[in-house]
């Protein structure tokens, strides 16, 4: 697999960590449902996931990628700084 | 006490280590190296390196020239200024980190140079993806590190001064596997 670095280019998976599913924080700091959901479950799609990957050993940047997870097929990324999630 | 003077010193010894094939694995000497670390607003380093080095900013996977001095792009929000010690208008608008003797530098040049990077990292290294003068922040046998192509058929290599001796190695051994195979 490959993944487009918006700062680097298309780079090979060697390159990349992966960070986790790209979720919203809850508002607030009482805990709750929405907490609950945010730290523990996860939906593990067959299809289309927002993901966070750290170009570790290219740039450093932490990218938001959006990608097909039967296919591979990486259907867009971005610099998660001043964005994400 | 003593006052005591650091003194940076190369992480190799200097010089040409092997030749096969026409390709040559060479240790380069250390020089001046700073990085260049802006922060959110990179136009203020922008301006001083242009002011006090004749330096552009490098857009990401490029290097700017001057007289005596290069600046590479260093990954994001970094630049690495090579060459000369930086100017104090620099330390205005950048965060500045001496880092001379924390990288060990080597050229592998010759027909065979890129057939056997390509053996060690990742990188797209066909000339349209990688040209002469672009820079990269990639991995090498799994080690960080800095590539830049010095010309069609020159890389210079980058990584942490204590892999210096594993870089060597990598290189020799994937220079060795090409020339036996006879193909350069
Ligand atoms: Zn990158």
């Amino acid at each position: 697999m490959r993944l487009t670095c918006p700062l680097c280019g298309e780079r090979d998976l060697r390159e990349f960590t992966y960070r986790g599913a790209a979720l919203a924080r809850p508002e607030g700091e009482a805990w709750g449902d929405d907490w609950h959901d945010y730290i523990h479950l996860r939906d593990n799609p067959a299809g289309e996931s927002r993901e966070y990957w750290a170009h570790s050993t290219g740039c450093a940047a932490v990218l938001l990628v959006t990608r097909d997870t039967r296919t591979h097929e990486v259907l867009g990324s971005a610099l998660a700084k001043g964005g994400g999630a | 006490m003593p006052e005591l003077t650091l003194i940076a010193q190369n992480a190799l010894p200097q010089g040409v280590v092997t030749t096969l094939a026409g390709t040559r694995i060479e240790v380069l000497p250390m020089r001046r190296l700073t990085a260049l670390m802006p922060g959110p607003d990179a136009g203020p380093l922008a301006e001083a390196l242009m002011a006090q080095h004749g330096l552009g900013l490098p857009a990401p996977g490029a290097v700017e020239h001057a007289e005596q001095a290069e600046c590479l792009w260093f990954g994001m929000g970094q630049y690495l200024l090579v060459g000369p010690a930086p100017a104090p208008g620099l330390a205005e608008a950048a965060t500045l980190t001496d880092q001379s003797d924390a990288w060990a530098t080597v050229l592998l040049e010759g027909p065979a140079a890129r057939d056997v990077l390509a053996r060690l990292c990742p990188l797209d290294l066909r000339a349209r993806a990688f040209a002469p003068g672009a820079t990269a922040r990639t991995e090498l046998a799994h080690m960080a590190a800095s590539v830049t192509r010095t010309g069609p058929d020159g890389f210079r290599v980058m990584v942490f001064r204590s892999m210096a001796e594993t870089l060597l190695h990598e290189l020799r051994a994937a220079l060795e596997a090409v020339a036996a195979r006879g193909m350069v």
